[in-house]
């Protein structure tokens, strides 16, 4: 700050402003100094606004969920049953956190291989002209809100999977120990599955443009050495550039995981909001995100307080995972700057 | 012919089909969704979508006039309440505090908020504006949208801030200009298309957030102007919508979202034109 005021003065004692007529030297400065002083607490205190809203975030729904957990404690943790309008009311956490973990597991088994598949295509295989369009065409399917992920899996994906896909399945591993009860039948347009095909189809651009960014750290020197002493694409990809950048791509797959995990209006409408839990990944279930989606505005008492609940749990885990994406990002990050 | 050779080309070949197929199984999502999109939503996208409100259950006439304005406010006073902010606190990122402890703790949590999901941020809202001010409103649904736009502005204006050379800064400074007007005449001035970009982007990010609105603005079947109520919106009524037994109501819900899918993808493409000019330079 005092540099600055110094150059002020310089300013001021320069012809140009005694030509423009008697100057109050000490005003100007002055109101330099309030301005400078204003703009930089302006700045600062928006910047630590941040703070406060995690802060705000966090607090809000501890004092929201403070009647649920005083009323459940840890059993919340591992009971199915969620019977809201019982009296007293009976809630359970275990079938959305099922229903979270497995439609994100899924999604991700289908976005990793299809999405870094893209970035490799990407940065590797595709000629010059080509790039631009595709690259723009799966960052636009990350701009497309959820609502329409949502709206298209209920309408268009849902019945073409019941009517095609997953009959095939069903019938495919009948009879099948262990594969045979998670593609159980009957086909359905409401399922664990079709939430985590769109989850998938959501994420795929977050890990596709990340590894895109990751891969783009490679020295080129690396990769031509490789190819210099006669090896195939694949070949370089897997041992060169892969070893090279695989924190990037964790901490790529784990953004994409917390983005799964916390999706909500792509996963209520083709859920089927079912409590229970079911083998069959072609059964409905639910997830935290769309058990609070849907119930929530009509929702009072204990029952609302259950959901704030099973949303601040959602935040911890959302949260963690976030976390670690960063640091591994981070450290890449370090490690390309060196 | 080496075998082992022949080996590893035919490994090689496969893993690039794949990949290739990887590619043509994105694109195609993003053909089909908007062709189903443009197909159902054209059919009944007419001037009276704009000019009526939305219908009751049941009817056969009507439009989307309330919800398309009432998204209309919302987005642009959420953006209006969380744009400055982003904007500020990234300025304190990228100007004041290069080398700050609070910078990378603030830079660390933004970059955890830009991610978290919106329906936390709308149980945030709803515990922080709606409880206290017993009722739904659409000033809550602002809030709610504004506190997806910080982090998204914050981030991009950081980006491109410390984008400018500081010899600009520097020859500033050496003429004597204070550091508020360093920043405001010089940096904000070189950056101006990359902030904008941010903006864009952000405004793309909430035009069609739904989950934040369900529990903070609900939606209303009329024409609302005022904040401390509730508020039609084309997310949320979509939502009510897509769920309905109506002929009708389905028919209204695919010409929203084919409205909310045309206006995200224009700023999306807008914002990375004005990007691309940029790096262009």
């Amino acid at each position: 700050m005092t540099q600055g005021i110094g150059v002020a003065e310089m300013a001021v004692q320069s012809d140009i402003v005694d030509d423009a007529g008697p100057y109050d030297r000490a005003k100007a400065l002055s109101a330099f100094k309030l301005g400078d002083l204003t703009f930089y607490w302006i700045t600062r205190l928006s910047a630590i606004s941040v703070l406060l809203i995690l802060g705000g975030i966090i607090l809000s729904l501890i004092v929201g969920a403070f009647p649920a957990m005083k009323e459940y404690g840890l059993s919340f943790l591992w009971t199915q049953r969620w019977a809201p309008s019982a009296d007293p009311p009976v809630l359970g956490a275990l079938g959305p956190m099922y229903g979270t973990l497995v439609t994100s597991f899924i999604a991700m088994l289908i976005a990793i291989p299809v999405g870094i598949g893209i970035a490799i295509f990407l940065t590797e295989l595709c000629p010059q002209w080509l790039r631009r369009p595709i690259g723009m065409a799966v960052e636009l399917l990350a701009g497309i809100p959820s609502i329409i992920y949502g709206m298209w899996g209920f309408f268009v994906l849902g019945p073409f999977l019941a009517n095609t896909f997953q009959p095939f399945m069903i019938r495919l591993f009948d009879g099948v120990p262990v594969l045979g009860a998670v593609f159980a039948g009957p086909p359905s347009y409401l399922s664990l599955f079709n939430a985590a095909l769109i989850l998938a189809i959501m994420v795929l651009p977050f890990i596709t443009s990340i590894s895109v960014d990751v891969f783009k750290t490679v020295p080129p020197v690396l990769k031509e050495a490789a190819y210099g002493v006669g090896c195939t694409t694949w070949e370089v990809v897997r041992s060169v550039v892969i070893p090279y950048t695989r924190v990037g791509i964790i901490g790529g797959v784990m953004l994409a995981l917390g983005r799964a995990l916390g999706e909500t209006m792509a996963v209520t409408f083709i859920i089927g909001n079912s409590f229970r839990i079911q083998s069959s990944i072609f059964a409905p279930g639910t997830t935290i995100s769309a058990a609070i989606a849907s119930e929530f505005a009509e929702s009072d008492g204990l029952h609302q307080s259950g959901l704030i609940l099973l949303g601040l749990l959602l935040f911890v885990l959302t949260f963690f995972v976030l976390a670690g994406a960063r640091l591994m990002l981070l450290r890449l990050e370090k490690k390309a700057g060196k | 012919m080496n075998p082992i050779y022949v080996r590893r080309r035919r490994k090689d070949i496969v893993v690039r089909g794949l990949c290739i197929a990887a590619a043509a199984f994105g694109v195609t999502w993003l053909a089909l969704i908007l062709v189903t999109l443009l197909y159902n939503g054209l059919a009944g996208l007419n001037l009276e979508i704009f000019v009526a409100d939305t219908p009751p259950p049941g009817s056969t006439e009507g439009g989307l006039r309330n919800a398309i304005i009432g998204s209309l406010i919302m987005t642009v006073l959420g953006v209006g309440i969380g744009a400055p902010l982003g904007l500020f606190a990234g300025t304190y990122l990228a100007e004041y505090g290069r080398n700050d402890k609070l910078t990378s703790v603030i830079r660390f949590i933004n970059d955890i908020l830009l991610s978290a999901p919106s329906i936390i941020i709308g149980l945030f809202i709803y515990g922080a504006v709606v409880v206290p001010m017993r009722g739904f409103s659409a000033i809550a649904g602002c809030l709610a949208l504004a506190v997806i736009v910080i982090p998204v502005v914050l981030r991009t204006t950081e980006d491109m801030l410390l984008l400018v050379p500081n010899a600009l800064r520097e020859a500033a400074s050496a003429l004597g200009l204070p550091r508020s007007l360093v920043i405001k005449r010089i940096a904000y001035r070189a950056a101006r298309s990359g902030l904008i970009t941010g903006v864009l982007l952000a405004t793309a990010r909430v035009a069609g957030e739904t989950a934040p609105l369900l529990f903070t603005a609900l939606s209303n079947q009329f024409f609302s102007l005022s904040l401390n109520k509730t508020m039609a919106n084309l997310p949320v009524t979509i939502n009510n919508f897509v769920q309905s037994p109506y002929a009708y109501w389905k028919q209204l819900a695919w010409s929203g979202a084919l409205l909310i899918t045309l206006t995200v993808l224009a700023l999306n493409i807008g914002a990375r034109i004005l990007g691309a000019e940029r790096t262009a330079k």
